[in-house]
C-alpha cells in the first residue's frame, strides 16, 4: 500500500495534503493498483472529523489511520513519526508521502531516519516504479534532480501545487483504524509547548479574489506595502505576498500565494517586486492575466507575464491609483 | 555557558542563469560564483548571539571541498571563533552522510573537551534541499531537534526556540545539547566589517578528514526545467505607464470606464 500522511485545518484536509493523495492515487495506480491509505494524527478524546472522512472518500482512500495516543496533544514531529512509521511497518507500506509543507517535510525526515532509508523531498513527478525514481525540484526550483529511492519503503514529499488534487473516479467510505503507537519520553521532548496567538485564516478572501495584487521583497519593508494595500482596495480585491515578505514578518502568512502558501486563480494578479521563482509561480499560475511590476525588465515575472511596467513599485503603483481615481472623477 | 556548532554550506549564489556541468550531475557555477544561504546566514548569527549571550564560543563547521573555506572565513568575519573544514568529496555524500561526518565533529570536540549544548543549521540546503540533516544528524547525535525556526535563545539548560506553526507562532523548549534548524526571517545577518575580516583572515581553520563511508544521495542527474517563451507586453517604463495600466484594467472590466 502508499500510505499519505494527512494534515487537517478548520475545514478538513489541507489544499496540499489532497494534492499528496491525489499524487499517490496515481503512484498507486502505477504500482499495479495498490491500495491507498491515509495516516491522520488526532487529538486525545476527538474523533476523525466527519469532513476529513468524506474528503478522504473522495480522493478514493481504501483505509484511515487514525494515530491517537494520551500523549499527543501538543504536535511533537518525533510522536507523529513514530505514529507514521508504526502504521508503515504494521501495514506494509511501499511509499510513504506527505505534502512538501514544513511540518510534512519535518516529520518525513523523521520517518525516514527512524526506517533508515532515503527521502525526497519537494517531488514533483514519478519517473520509474520498480525502482522507484522520482523527480524533484532542487536549488530553488532552477534544477530538477532525477533521484532514485532505493530503500524498502520510498519516502517523499509532494512539492505543493504540483498537481491538482482531483477526486477519484470512484469514491470509497474508508474504514477508520485507530492506531496508538508506543511512545517514548524522547519522543515528546521536542514538543511545542506554547502556541502564540492564533491568526485568524483569511486566505479564503484570497483564493476567491478576482483581482490579487502581490508584492515581494521589492516592496522593501512592512511600511512599503501602503500603496499595493490601497491599489488592492482600489481595485476590489486582495493582497497576495511572496514566501520572503511572511518570513520577514512584513505581512501574515494567510496572505503567502505559492508551493508553501495559497494557489490562487484570480482573473488579474499584478505581481509587484516578485522576482516570479518557481514556488511562487507554482501558485499564481492560472491566474488569466498577469501584469508584472519589477525594476527588473529580466526578472523571470516579467518574462512570463503578459503585460509588465518597468519601474520601481513605489512610484508604479500609486500612480495607477492616483489614474483610477482620476478617471473616476 | 553554551558552545555552539553552526553547520554551513557553499552552494551556488541563488541568482543568474545556472548552468549544469557536462555529466548532468552537479551547478556549475561559473556564472553564479558562491555563498551561504539565507537561512544558514541567520544559523550564523543565532549562533554569535547564543554564545555571546551565555559567554561561550561558536564554531562553524562545512563538510566539503578546501574552497568551501571561502565560507568558513565568512562566518568567522561576522562573529564565529572557530572554524572546521571536514574535508570530503561531498558529491558521493547525501544527507545521512553529511548528518554522520557532523556527527563525528561533534563527538571528536566532545572528547578534546568543547560540548556543542547546541548545533545550529539551516533548514534546508539552498542547493539540494533535502530537508534532512538537522534531523539525521540528531538521530546520531541521540539529542532532540526541531526545524523551521526562527529565533532561539539559551535559559539556563533550556533552548528556547520559536518558529512559524500552521496557526500562529510556536514556542519549543529543548533541554541541551540540542539541535536546532533556522529559517530564515528571525534575525537580521550582519555584514562583515573590515575589521571582521582582517580577524578572520588569521584564524586557523582545523581540517578533518571523516572516516564516512558515504552511502550517497540517489541522485541519477540533474535537468534544467524546459525554458518558457516569453510573450510578455511591455506597458511602459515607470509612473508614466499608468495610463496604458488603467487602460488595460477597463478593458478587463476591472475598473469602468
Ligand atoms: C521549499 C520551498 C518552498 C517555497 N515556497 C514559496 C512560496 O510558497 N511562495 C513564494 O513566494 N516563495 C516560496 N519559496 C521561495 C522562493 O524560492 C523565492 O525565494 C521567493 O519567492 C522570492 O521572493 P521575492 O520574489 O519576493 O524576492 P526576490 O527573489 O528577492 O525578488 C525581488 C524582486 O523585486 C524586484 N524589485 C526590487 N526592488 C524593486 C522595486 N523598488 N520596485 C519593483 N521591483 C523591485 C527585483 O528586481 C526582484 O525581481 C519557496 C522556496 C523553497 C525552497
Ligand atoms: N555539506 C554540508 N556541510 C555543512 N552543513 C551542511 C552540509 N549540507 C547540509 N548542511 C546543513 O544542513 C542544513 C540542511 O540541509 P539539507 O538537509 O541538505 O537540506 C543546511 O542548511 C546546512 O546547515
Amino acid at each position: 500500500m502508499i500510505a499519505v500522511l494527512v494534515e487537517t485545518d478548520d475545514d478538513g484536509v489541507t489544499v496540499v495534503s489532497q494534492e499528496a493523495l491525489t499524487f499517490g492515487r496515481e503512484l498507486a495506480v502505477r504500482g499495479g493498483g495498490l491500495p491507498v491509505h491515509a495516516v491522520v494524527v488526532g487529538r486525545p478524546g476527538a474523533d476523525l472529523a466527519p469532513a476529513v472522512l468524506s474528503q478522504l472518500g473522495e480522493q478514493g482512500v481504501d483505509r484511515v489511520h487514525h494515530v491517537v495516543h494520551d500523549r499527543l496533544s501538543a504536535y511533537s514531529a518525533a510522536a507523529w513519526a513514530a505514529g507514521l512509521v508504526d502504521v508503515v511497518q504494521s501495514a506494509g507500506a511501499r511509499a510513504v508521502l506527505a505534502a512538501g509543507t514544513p511540518r510534512g517535510n519535518e516529520v518525513l525526515a523523521h520517518a525516514a531516519t527512524r526506517l533508515d532509508v532515503a527521502m525526497a523531498a519537494n517531488v514533483v513527478g514519478v519517473d520509474g516504479v520498480d525502482p522507484l525514481s522520482v523527480t524533484r525540484q532542487v536549488v530553488g526550483g532552477a534544477v530538477l534532480e532525477q533521484m532514485r529511492l532505493d530503500g524498502a519503503v520510498g519516502v517523499l514529499s509532494v512539492a505543493g501545487h504540483a498537481c491538482e488534487p482531483v477526486a477519484a473516479e470512484q469514491a470509497t467510505a474508508p474504514e477508520v483504524a485507530a492506531s496508538t503507537p508506543a511512545l517514548t519520553d524522547a519522543d515528546l521532548v521536542a514538543r511545542v509547548v506554547r502556541t502564540g496567538q492564533k491568526v485568524p485564516d483569511a486566505s479564503g478572501a484570497l483564493t476567491s479574489a478576482r483581482v490579487v495584487v502581490g508584492a515581494g521583497r521589492g516592496a522593501g519593508s512592512a511600511d512599503g506595502f501602503k500603496g499595493v494595500v490601497q491599489l488592492s482596495e482600489l481595485l476590489g480585491g486582495a493582497v497576495g505576498v511572496s514566501r520572503v515578505v511572511t518570513s520577514l514578518g512584513w505581512r501574515p502568512h494567510h496572505e503567502q500565494v505559492g508551493q508553501t502558501g495559497s494557489r490562487i486563480s484570480p482573473d488579474l494578479y499584478i505581481a509587484c517586486g516578485i522576482s516570479g521563482a518557481i514556488q511562487h509561480w507554482a501558485g499564481c499560475s492560472s491566474a488569466k492575466t498577469i501584469l508584472a511590476i519589477n525594476t527588473d525588465a529580466d526578472a523571470p515575472m516579467v518574462t512570463r507575464a503578459h503585460y509588465a511596467v518597468i519601474g520601481d513599485l513605489h512610484e508604479v503603483v500609486p500612480a495607477i491609483s492616483e489614474e483610477i481615481q482620476r478617471r473616476r472623477g | 555557558m553554551t558552545d555552539v556548532l553552526v553547520c554551513i554550506k557553499r552552494v551556488p549564489g541563488a541568482s543568474g542563469e545556472v548552468l549544469l556541468s557536462d555529466d548532468d550531475q552537479h551547478v556549475d557555477a561559473r556564472h553564479v560564483g558562491w555563498t551561504l544561504s539565507a537561512h544558514e546566514e541567520c544559523a550564523v548569527e543565532l549562533a554569535t548571539q547564543v554564545a555571546g549571550a551565555t559567554g561561550g564560543t561558536a564554531t562553524a563547521v562545512t563538510v566539503g571541498s578546501s574552497d568551501a573555506v571561502e565560507q568558513l572565513r565568512d562566518a568567522l568575519a561576522v562573529g564565529c571563533g572557530r572554524a572546521v573544514l571536514v574535508e570530503a568529496d561531498t558529491e558521493r555524500f547525501g544527507p545521512a552522510d553529511v548528518a554522520a561526518a557532523i556527527a563525528e565533529v561533534v563527538r571528536t570536540h566532545d572528547a578534546a573537551g568543547t560540548t556543542y549544548g547546541l548545533v545550529l543549521l539551516g533548514n534546508d540546503a539552498a542547493d539540494t534541499g533535502d530537508f534532512q540533516v538537522p534531523v539525521r544528524l540528531a538521530y546520531a547525535l541521540e539529542r532532540p531537534v526541531v526545524t523551521g525556526i526562527s529565533t532561539c535563545e539559551v535559559d539556563g539548560e533550556t533552548v528556547v526556540a520559536q518558529g512559524d506553526g500552521p496557526d500562529g507562532p510556536e514556542v519549543f523548549e529543548l533541554p541541551m545539547p540540542a539541535v536546532v534548524a533556522v529559517m530564515e526571517g528571525g534575525v537580521a545577518p550582519r555584514y562583515p566589517s573590515v575589521i571582521g575580516r582582517m580577524k578572520a583572515k588569521k584564524v586557523a581553520i582545523e581540517t578533518l578528514t571523516p572516516s564516512v563511508e558515504p552511502v550517497g544521495s540517489g541522485r541519477v542527474r540533474l535537468t534544467l526545467p524546459p525554458e518558457q517563451p516569453s510573450a510578455v507586453q511591455v506597458l511602459g517604463h515607470g509612473p508614466e505607464a499608468a495610463a496604458a495600466v488603467v487602460d488595460l484594467l477597463e478593458d478587463l472590466g476591472m475598473v469602468s470606464r
